[in-house]
C-alpha cells in the first residue's frame, strides 16, 4: 500500500528537475499524475539556463507509465490561467479527481543589484513564480472544494522565501510572496480540510543551478567556473557539509506533506535546506 | 523494508502518550528502542502520573512488533540516571541513531506574577534542561557511530507563540527552539540533524484533564471535555479540537528517516494551523 495510494497529484513544471522527481516519487507511492510544463524556452531566461522541452515532458510520461501509474501531461504556461485550467480540467476528467497539488514551476534569474533590474525581468520572474502559483491554486481549489474530501497543496518556495539574497531580488521577492499565498490559502481552505504548506529548498542539483551562469554568481572573477569549483562555495552556505541537495530530497518532503501522515499539518514552512537559513 | 530499519531510537517520556506512540511508530518501521520515563508522580501536574506499569506496556507493545527495547526508569532532571540508561541501551542494542526528547510536563496555570518559584524551576528543569541533558547523554554515542543521526526535540505551539497563564511552559518551550537551532549548527559537521516539533493540543492525558479544561475555559466552574473541545477547535484553523499522538509520531518518523537527510534546524508545526491562524 503506497503512502498516497489512489490519490491524484497535479504538478506544475513537471518536465524535468524537481517537478519530474515529485511526479516519480508520488507515483512510486501510488498516485496518478496530472503534469504540466511550459516545455519551451521562456523569453528572458536564455541568458541563465535552457528551458525544459516537450521531449523532457515526454520522458516524465514514460517514467510514470513505467511505474504502472496513469499520467495526463499537457504543455501549459502557469502565466496563462486559461491554458492551466484547461489542462487541469482535462486531467481531472480523465483521472477522476485531484487530491494533491505541487505548485513547483519556477524560474531562477539573478545577477544584478536591485536598482539595475529591468521591469521586464521583474515581471517575468514574478509572473511565473508568484502569479503562476496563485493561478495553480485558483485552478485547483474549485475541484478540491467540490470533491469535499480535503486535499494537500504544496507550494515550492525557497530559502530565498525566508531570507534576503543579494543580487537575486525579483526571485527573492517572488519566493517570499509564495509564503504569503500559502498562509492565506491555509486559512481560507482549512474549513474544507484542505491543507496548504510550503517547501523551502536550499540549492538543488538540477539544471536551474548547475549551470555556468549560476556558478558565476558565486565565482564572479572566474571566466568559466566549473561545478567542482563552485561546490565548496555552495557548501559553505549550508550548515550540513553538502553543496546542494538532490531533487528526491524535496520530493520526500512533498510526499510527506501530500500523505495523510501530515493530515493535520497546515500553514507550515518546511525547509529542506541543509541548515542554510539557521547558519 | 521499514523507513528506519536497523536504527536505534532513544525516547524520553516513553511510558505512555506521545512517547509510547513514537516508540511504536518507529518500531513499526524497523527501529529498536531505548525508552526511559520517570514513572512517578510530579506535584506540579494536575493529571495522573505515568507508572511503571505504563512503561511495561510500552515494552510489551514494542516487543509484540518483534523489535527490541531497553526500558529504564529515569528522570530527565538527573543527568547521571539519563546517561546510565542511554549507555546501557547502546551497550545492548549496539548503536544510537535517533533521539526523541519528548519528556515534558504541562504544569499548573497561573498568572506569571503568581507562579511559585519551585514550579517555575521544575518546569524549566524538565521541559528545557531535560531536553538539553537528553541531547548531552546521546550526542557522544551518535558521534561515535560516525553515521550521522537525527535528534528531534518536542517543543509545542507554545514554543512559537504565547498562551496566557502558562508563561513557565511557554518560556521552556521557546527555549527548546534556541537549543534546537544551536545544536543543529554544532552537530551539522557530523551529519547529525536537529529539528523541533510543535504540536497543537494532542489527545493524551497531559491535555485531557481538568487542569487543561480550566486553562481553556476559565469562564466555567467545571468545564467538561466537550467544553474544552469547543474552545480548542477555535484555536486551530482545521476544524478539529486536537490531533492524535500518531500525528506527532509521523512527523518524528519523517525527521528520523533518511527521507529528511538534509533537513536540519527546522521547527515543524503539527498544529492544525494554530500558528498560522
Amino acid at each position: 500500500m503506497g503512502r498516497v495510494e489512489g490519490k491524484v497529484a497535479f504538478i506544475t513544471g513537471a518536465a524535468r528537475g524537481q517537478g519530474r522527481s515529485h511526479a516519480l516519487r508520488l507515483a512510486q507511492e501510488g498516485a496518478d499524475i496530472i503534469a504540466i510544463d511550459i516545455a519551451e524556452p521562456v523569453a528572458g531566461m536564455d541568458r541563465y539556463y535552457h528551458g525544459a522541452t516537450a521531449e523532457d515532458l515526454a520522458e516524465t510520461v514514460r517514467q510514470i507509465e513505467a511505474l504502472d501509474r496513469r499520467i495526463v501531461a499537457k504543455k501549459a504556461d502557469v502565466r496563462d490561467f486559461g491554458a492551466l485550467k484547461a489542462a487541469l480540467d482535462e486531467g481531472v476528467a480523465e483521472l477522476g479527481h485531484v487530491d494533491i497539488v505541487s505548485a513547483n514551476a519556477g524560474v531562477f534569474a539573478f545577477g544584478e543589484q536591485s536598482q539595475d533590474v529591468s521591469d521586464a525581468e521583474w515581471d517575468m520572474v514574478n509572473d511565473i513564480n508568484a502569479k503562476g502559483v496563485w493561478h495553480t491554486a485558483k485552478a485547483v481549489i474549485p475541484h478540491l472544494i467540490a470533491q469535499g474530501t480535503g486535499g494537500s497543496i504544496i507550494l515550492t518556495s525557497s530559502t530565498a522565501g525566508l531570507k534576503g539574497t543579494p543580487n537575486v531580488m525579483p526571485y527573492t521577492a517572488s519566493k517570499h510572496a509564495v509564503v504569503g499565498i500559502m498562509r492565506t490559502l491555509a486559512l481560507e481552505l482549512a474549513p474544507h480540510s484542505i491543507r496548504v504548506n510550503t517547501v523551502h529548498p536550499t540549492g538543488v542539483g538540477t539544471d536551474m543551478i548547475l549551470n555556468e551562469a549560476t556558478f558565476k554568481l558565486f565565482l564572479p572573477d572566474v571566466e568559466h567556473p566549473t561545478k567542482e569549483q563552485a561546490a565548496p562555495i555552495f557548501a559553505s552556505t549550508n550548515a550540513l557539509p553538502v553543496p546542494w541537495v538532490e531533487p528526491v530530497d524535496i520530493s520526500n518532503a512533498v510526499l510527506f506533506l501530500a500523505s495523510d501522515e501530515a493530515r493535520y499539518i497546515t500553514g507550515t514552512e518546511l525547509k529542506i535546506d541543509a541548515g542554510y537559513t539557521i547558519k | 523494508m521499514g523507513r528506519v530499519e536497523g536504527k536505534v531510537a532513544f525516547i524520553t517520556g516513553a511510558a505512555r502518550g506521545q512517547g509510547r506512540s513514537h516508540a511504536i511508530r518507529l518500531a513499526q518501521e524497523g527501529a529498536d528502542i531505548i525508552a526511559i520515563d520517570i514513572c512517578e508522580p510530579l506535584s506540579e501536574n494536575t493529571y495522573p502520573p505515568a507508572t511503571e506499569e505504563d512503561l511495561a506496556e510500552t515494552v510489551r507493545q514494542v516487543e509484540a512488533l518483534d523489535r527490541r527495547i531497553v526500558a529504564t526508569k529515569a528522570d530527565v532532571r538527573d543527568f547521571a540516571q539519563l546517561k546510565a540508561a542511554v549507555d546501557e541501551g547502546v551497550a545492548q542494542l549496539g548503536r544510537l541513531d535517533i533521539v526523541s526528547a519528548n519528556a515534558g510536563i504541562g504544569g499548573t496555570p497561573h498568572k506569571s506574577e503568581d507562579i511559585p518559584e519551585e514550579e517555575w524551576k521544575n518546569m524549566v528543569d524538565i521541559n528545557l534542561s531535560g531536553v538539553w541533558r537528553t541531547a548531552k547523554a546521546a550526542i557522544p554515542h551518535i558521534k561515535a557511530g560516525g553515521r550521522g543521526g537525527s535528534i528531534i526535540l518536542t517543543s509545542s505551539d507554545a514554543g512559537l507563540f504565547a498562551y496566557e497563564n502558562i508563561s513557565h511552559y511557554v518560556s521552556a518551550k521557546h527555549g527548546v527552539v534556541g537549543l534546537m537551532r544551536t545544536l543543529a549548527l554544532e552537530l551539522a559537521p557530523d551529519f547529525i540533524r536537529v529539528n523541533s516539533i510543535h504540536p497543537t493540543t494532542v489527545n493524551t492525558l497531559m491535555v485531557q484533564n481538568e487542569g487543561t479544561y480550566k486553562l481553556f475555559r476559565p469562564d466555567l466552574e467545571n468545564p467538561t471535555q466537550e467544553d474544552f473541545a469547543a474552545a480548542a477547535v477555535q484555536m486551530n484553523a482545521l476544524p478539529i479540537p486536537w490531533v492524535e499522538p500518531v500525528d506527532i509520531s509521523n512527523a518524528v518518523l519523517f525527521f528520523a528517516s533518511d527521507e529528511s537527510r538534509y533537513v536540519t534546524g527546522v521547527p515543524l508545526a503539527v498544529d492544525a494551523g494554530a500558528a498560522v491562524k
